[in-house]
Parts: structure tokens; C-alpha cells; sequence
């Protein structure tokens, strides 16, 4: 199975990375985009077919490593 | 004393704390890489500046996954002493042996130009040849250095007297001006609540000579030699 690990800054913590490409897309022309936070998704292929395991094992990999849940929270996504 | 300098893939700043130690305490710190698993008989163990891991994911994660960092964190638990220097300070906040994160610089550029820090505490291993409200100069260059952590977070810290340094200006103004990379409340280096691991983001061991250019960080390696001698 694949898991889709998204990890993103929480709400309150300065994102100045996606203040920058906001900047961006604004002088692109872009100018409806009023915010913009930066984020990372990790792809993982994982052996087991079962999708609760799957859920569990990148939940557990996202708060040991892919996260740093002091500053970002994550979400996980399954799919065959 | 016996010291040892902690060496991750990408480190680079071991041999400038190994003069400034040995230059304090007249004994070379040994070198230790980061596959060692016990650092038993020592008194200090310093986390080095550099690019652990080329920063991948965020810096210091990787490193903080190493099987040194059991150590570490074995030999904090027993009361050792545990010095943090920038990419350092970075390893043990993602080692969880410090609370809150460095984040990006909040003007996302890489700092690398001299500070001023104002001593908060000095009945510690690492700033006791101070005295509180001392100010001294280091040199600062990193890309996240950025202290967060969560409002409670920061008002504990205050509270129990864990702050160490805070960016301030050359006579000890505590402003905005002067937080170069952001930080909370101007935190650039941080106690656990023992008082024994300390991080910070600036090098102190960048000016412990005058051919550095001035001598304004060696009293952190005075106090060390100075606590640990006996």
C-alpha cells in the first residue's frame, strides 16, 4: 500500500517560506491568493496490505521522525 | 575534564571547540562519531556546529535518530553535562533534551554576522565567570535558528530561569532590532531544568583568542574547566 504523509507548519507558527511564494504568486499576477503555507508530502510504499496497519505504521513514523510535532502537524492518507 | 566532541556526517565545527576546551583546560577533548553507543567517563559532551546529515528533513533530525543520541540522552539522564552549538542546539531540540524547535530565520536569509548575547543566569557550568547581564559578542551563522516554542513553553522556561542568552545589543538592550532570526522573546540559548545541556545558536567558540579577533566567548570555556576540575 501507499501512505501520503502531508506535514505542515501549525496555524500560529510563522511560516516565512509561504510568505515568500505568496509574494510570488502575487507578482505573477496571481492575485487572488491571500495566504500560502508551506508544506512537505512523503510517499511511502509500505509492504503490508492491510490499510488500518498501513494508517497506523505512518502515523507512527510521521511522530517519530517525518514530523516534529512541536512545530508541524500531519495528516495521513492511504491508498492501494 | 574529559570532554567529547560528537561527530555526525556534516559537522564541521569539532575542531574549533576542541581548541577553545583544550585551550581552557589544557586536556584535548576526544573525538567521538556517531555510531558510538557509550560515552561512559565522561564529563562533557558537546554537539558541535555544522550540517549533520546535510539538513535533511529539518536540520538536526536525522542526527537526533542517531545511535550516539542514546547515549546522549543515557549520559544526560545521569546528570552529565551536555553543550549544544548551533546545528548542536538544533539536534538536541529534535532529540527532545530541549524544548520548542529552531524554525527558519523569519527573513528565510542565512545569518552569518556577529551578535551580541546577554548573559540571564550565572550560577551554571557554562556562564559562572560571568555576571548576569553580562554581554558578550558571537559570531552567528545559520539558516534556522528561529526559537519556538508555545506561549506556556516559553513562560516555564522564563519562570524556572532556563533561558541562558538572549540577542541583545552591544550595552545589553533586549530589542527587536537586534533578534536577528526571529526567535521568541530573543532566546538564543536555552537550559534543561538540571541547568546541565545547554543550547545555543551562536559560536562562543569563535572568540577565545585574540588572533580570533577577541576573547569575548572563552569564559564559557573557563567556567566549564573552572566546574569540572575537581
Amino acid at each position: 500500500m501507499k501512505a501520503f504523509v502531508t506535514v505542515n507548519l501549525k496555524a500560529g507558527v510563522l511560516d516565512p517560506q509561504g510568505k515568500a511564494i505568496g509574494h510570488a504568486l502575487n507578482n505573477l499576477g496571481f492575485d487572488g491568493v491571500t495566504n500560502v503555507r508551506a508544506g512537505k508530502v512523503f510517499e511511502l510504499d509500505l509492504a503490508t496490505s492491510d490499510a488500518v496497519l498501513a494508517r497506523t505504521q505512518a502515523e507512527e513514523m510521521a511522530r517519530k521522525l517525518l514530523a516534529n510535532t512541536v512545530i508541524e502537524s500531519f495528516k495521513v492518507e492511504i491508498a492501494a | 575534564m574529559k570532554a567529547a566532541i560528537v561527530v555526525f556526517p556534516g559537522t564541521n565545527r569539532e575542531r574549533d571547540i576542541a581548541i577553545a576546551l583544550e585551550q581552557s583546560t589544557g586536556i584535548a577533548p576526544k573525538i567521538v562519531f556517531h555510531r558510538e553507543t557509550d560515552l561512559s567517563g565522561f564529563d562533557l559532551v558537546v554537539l558541535p556546529g555544522g550540517f549533520s546529515h546535510g539538513d535533511y528533513l529539518r536540520s538536526g533530525a536525522m542526527a537526533a535518530q542517531s545511535p550516539v543520541m542514546a547515549a546522549v540522552r543515557a549520559f544526560a539522564a545521569r546528570g552529565g553535562y551536555v553543550l549544544g552549538v548551533c546545528n548542536g542546539f538544533q539536534i538536541l531540540t529534535e532529540a527532545g533534551l530541549l524544548p520548542g524547535a529552531l524554525l527558519r530565520n523569519a527573513d528565510l536569509r542565512f545569518l552569518s554576522r556577529d551578535c551580541y548575547l546577554r548573559v540571564e543566569r550565572t550560577d551554571t557550568a557554562y556562564t559562572n565567570l560571568w555576571q548576569k547581564g553580562d554581554v558578550f559578542r558571537a559570531p552567528m551563522a545559520h539558516g534556522d535558528g528561529n526559537y519556538f516554542a508555545d506561549a506556556a513553553t516559553l513562560d516555564r522556561l522564563e519562570g524556572e530561569g532556563r533561558v541562558a542568552f538572549r540577542y541583545a545589543d552591544a550595552v545589553g538592550n533586549v530589542t527587536p532590532e537586534v533578534n536577528y532570526n526571529g526567535s521568541q522573546r530573543n532566546i538564543a540559548g536555552i537550559f534543561s531544568d538540571n541547568l546541565r545541556v545547554l543550547g545555543l545558536m551562536p559560536h562562543p567558540e569563535d572568540l577565545v583568542n585574540p588572533l580570533m579577533g577577541g576573547i569575548d566567548g572563552k569564559p564559557m570555556f573557563d567556567s566549564l574547566a573552572n566546574l569540572l576540575a575537581a
